[in-house]
């Protein structure tokens, strides 16, 4: 079990390739990855802030729920903060378990939760100037399918 | 008593600053929010809506009729978009 909040990228394949290779009587690893999204083409970057201390407490929160309600042999978090560009890669999850259909519930119990309980926000540089990304109603009516 | 108080995101940007330290006797968050509001305008300004604001207690996700006893930490921010 592993979080990790910084503002380096990561190599998702060199962390995907550990994570699985570090399981233990596991037989499925779901892993996830968010990724900087230019939806028309004027996005210059973002800016990631965080609340540094919230950020590490809300997510091992966030991933001991997970534990308890799924059978999990691991499960690693990486949040990323600082200065992105379109296409760098913001966050990742990986979650093991011996069945599939419990990596894949947890790995989804993750992001619903880190997107709307983890203290992170978003700001948008474009050429027309810069802007807080909202919080979608949707993403909060997300939690309550759990 | 004497709070850290913090502002993420937006509001930290309207009230122009990261952090204040606050002596008060304000028993609720929003016995505090009130008590922000009358300092300047750009506080007002920045607690002006409270539906688009959350408040963490000691770094933990509260309410605004959360009493403040024993609390060392306030923080406040929008709507939180990670992932």
């Amino acid at each position: 079990m592993a979080i990790r909040v910084q503002e380096a990228p990561f190599d998702y394949g060199a962390e995907c390739s550990a994570f699985a290779a570090g399981t233990e009587g596991a037989g499925a690893v779901v892993t996830f990855c968010g990724i900087v999204r230019d939806n028309d083409g004027t996005l210059r970057g973002m800016d990631i802030e965080h609340y540094p201390g919230m950020t590490e407490r809300a997510l091992a929160g966030i991933e001991a729920e997970a534990r308890n309600r799924w059978p999990l042999s691991d499960a690693l978090i990486i949040h990323r903060f600082g200065p992105l560009v379109p296409n760098d890669m913001i966050m990742m999850v990986a979650t093991a378990a011996r069945h599939r259909a419990d990596a894949f519930a947890a790995a989804e119990f993750l992001m619903d939760y880190l997107k709307s309980r983890a203290p992170f926000w978003k700001k948008e540089h474009s050429a027309d100037g810069a802007d807080w990304v909202a919080a979608k109603d949707e993403d909060e009516a997300a939690l309550t399918r759990w | 008593m004497t709070l850290t108080v913090l502002y993420f995101a937006w509001l930290r940007e309207r009230i122009g600053e990261p952090r204040d330290t606050i002596t008060t006797e304000a028993a609720t968050v929003a016995d505090l929010v009130a008590e922000l509001r009358t300092r300047e305008e750009r506080y007002a300004l920045a607690f002006s809506d409270l539906g688009s604001i959350r408040v963490a207690l000691d770094q933990e996700l509260s309410e605004f009729d959360a009493p403040l006893a024993g609390v060392r930490e306030v923080a406040f921010f929008p709507p939180m978009t990670g992932g």
